[in-house]
């Protein structure tokens, strides 16, 4: 792989949640660490986030919810992307999820949940360390 | 994905590959040109349509809304909307996706974003080729939006066969820099946001500068009337569009425009394949070394030894 290759990242906001400051904020922090960040907004469905996740061709997948619609919306993304044969993509939340639950989404392949107080530098840390070269 | 089921899912359309093909491109990855060879025969059937003007004037509602004017008329699309990178960290935040949600499901609808990573001119370095890919994997139509142009921006104007200069009613300060670069790139103006006070006036205003401009074409832009809002003015935007398609091929411009590109290009790369060539042979060697060396102590000029050496390897080559 060439040495000019980017860290490509969707930040999606699944679901009716309009609780969008978590996520612009990442955004912002992904980007001046350097990566390509595609924001695609408010009220995305499954279905969405990993259409757009393809024609981007992402590396990863970043979601915040604090809505509590967590459980219904993040393994459904899962097995899209399992279906589409793209589970090879880093996929990351955030917001409000509490513990039990993100050993749940664990189990359905979210590779990690940042919860509320999360220093970015970990979130692009995280992300370098584990984003699929 | 090897190469081979890569071209062969570019060509069959697959939105996987050809998002993939557009990574490599991008990263400048060494196998892009073997690829593109192969795809080539296969491009130079899309429209391609540029739209550029200044940030917030509504580049990517109207190319949504060109989108859906232009599905109904039964043509497939690609999009590819460039945002800048930061010229300090190389990140980019890239959010003309927004306002493309509409055609989220659209398998006929193709949207890519680019930073542009380094690059002026209002493209990224690889728009070019990303455009050639969409056109390979079928797409009727192409839809490049810009970064919000300037002055210097117009790069569109060299992969774009009609351009769409956008721009909102008001400010009449920046209808003084359309006139200085962007003013001679449109195919068509847009006076979007025509829902805001002023866009007759901008109109007259942009007519006005047209009677005045000097031009050799027979093509006179019109000056269009758009709501992004409620797409007001699309579909005639749109009639536009197809008539500037059937002007470019019924005046043999668009032959020639072709003809002109292809050169353009050959010479492009020939230029860059030339000196990868001469400089392989010349790096390192004891002979450049000491030339560098005698250039900067002022014992020799630079005019000269490039003369000698070039002249030295042209002889190589013919042996
Ligand atoms: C600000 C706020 C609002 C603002 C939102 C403004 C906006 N545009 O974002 C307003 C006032 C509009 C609002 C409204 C509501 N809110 Co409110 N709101 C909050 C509050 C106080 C702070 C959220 C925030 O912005 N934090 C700052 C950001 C930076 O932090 P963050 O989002 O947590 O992000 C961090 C991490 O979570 C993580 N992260 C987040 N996203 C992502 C994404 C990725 C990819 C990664 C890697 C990491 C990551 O990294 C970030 C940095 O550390 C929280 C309480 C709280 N303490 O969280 C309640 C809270 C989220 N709201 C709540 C509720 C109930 C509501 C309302 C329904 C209230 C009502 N009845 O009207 C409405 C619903 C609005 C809607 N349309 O969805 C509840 C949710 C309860 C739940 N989930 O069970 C909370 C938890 C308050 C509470 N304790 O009850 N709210
Ligand atoms: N009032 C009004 N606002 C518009 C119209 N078209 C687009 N907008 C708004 O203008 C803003 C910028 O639009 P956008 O398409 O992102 O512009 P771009 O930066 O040129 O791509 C958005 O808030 C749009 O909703 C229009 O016809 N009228
Ligand atoms: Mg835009």
């Amino acid at each position: 792989m060439s040495s000019s290759k980017k860290i490509r990242v969707l930040v999606a906001k699944p679901g009716l949640d309009g609780h969008d400051r978590g996520a612009k904020v990442v955004a912002r922090a992904l980007r001046d660490a350097g990566m390509e960040v595609i924001y695609t907004g408010l009220r995305q469905t499954p279905e969405m986030i990993v259409e757009a996740a393809i024609q981007e061709d992402v590396d990863v997948i970043g979601m915040s919810i604090l809505s509590g619609a967590h459980m219904a919306l993040f393994p459904k993304v899962m097995e899209l992307l399992k279906a589409e044969d793209a589970d090879d993509i880093l996929v990351v939340g955030g917001g409000i999820i509490p513990e039990d639950d993100i050993t749940e989404l664990k189990k359905c392949g979210i590779n990690e949940i940042f919860g509320p107080g999360t220093p970015l530098e970990d979130i692009v840390k995280y992300i370098r360390e584990n984003v699929n070269a | 994905m090897s190469e081979d089921k890569l071209i062969e899912g570019v060509l069959s359309g697959k939105r996987r590959a050809l998002a993939r093909l557009i990574s490599l491109i991008e990263d400048e990855d060494s196998s892009v040109s073997r690829i593109l060879a192969k795809l080539y025969r296969h491009t130079g059937k899309a429209h391609i349509i540029g739209v550029t003007g200044p940030p917030g004037s509504g580049k990517s509602t109207l190319v949504t809304r060109l989108t859906t004017e232009l599905r109904s008329r039964g043509l497939t699309i690609g999009i590819i909307c460039v945002d800048p990178s930061s010229p300090f960290t190389g990140g980019a935040l890239l959010g003309d996706r927004i306002r493309m949600q509409e055609h989220a499901l659209d398998k006929e609808v193709f949207v890519r974003s680019m930073g542009t990573r380094g690059h002026l001119g209002g493209l990224a370095r690889s728009t070019s080729d990303a455009v050639r890919a969409v056109d390979a994997a079928g797409k009727d139509i192409v839809l490049v939006e810009t970064v919000g142009a300037g002055q210097s921006e117009v790069e569109v104007v060299e992969i774009a066969h009609t351009v769409l200069v956008t721009d909102v009613p008001g400010s009449g300060d920046d209808i003084q820099a359309i006139k200085a670069g962007i003013m001679e790139i449109a195919d068509i103006f847009v006076v979007n946001k025509a829902d805001l006070p002023g866009a007759d006036k901008k109109v007259t205003e942009i007519n006005a500068m047209l009677d005045i401009a000097p031009t050799s074409d027979k093509w006179r832009p019109p000056v269009m009337k758009t709501n992004g809002r409620t797409g007001e003015g699309i579909s005639e935007l749109v009639d536009e569009i197809q008539e500037h398609m059937a002007y470019l091929k019924s005046s043999g411009v668009l032959e020639h425009k072709g003809l002109q590109r292809s050169k353009d290009e050959l010479e492009q790369i020939m230029e860059y394949k030339l000196t990868r060539e001469l400089m392989t042979k010349l790096q390192g060697t004891p002979e450049f070394d000491q030339a560098i060396k005698r250039i900067a102590r002022r014992d020799v000029d630079p005019y000269t030894i490039a003369e000698r050496l070039i002249t030295k390897f042209l002889a190589s080559c013919r042996e």
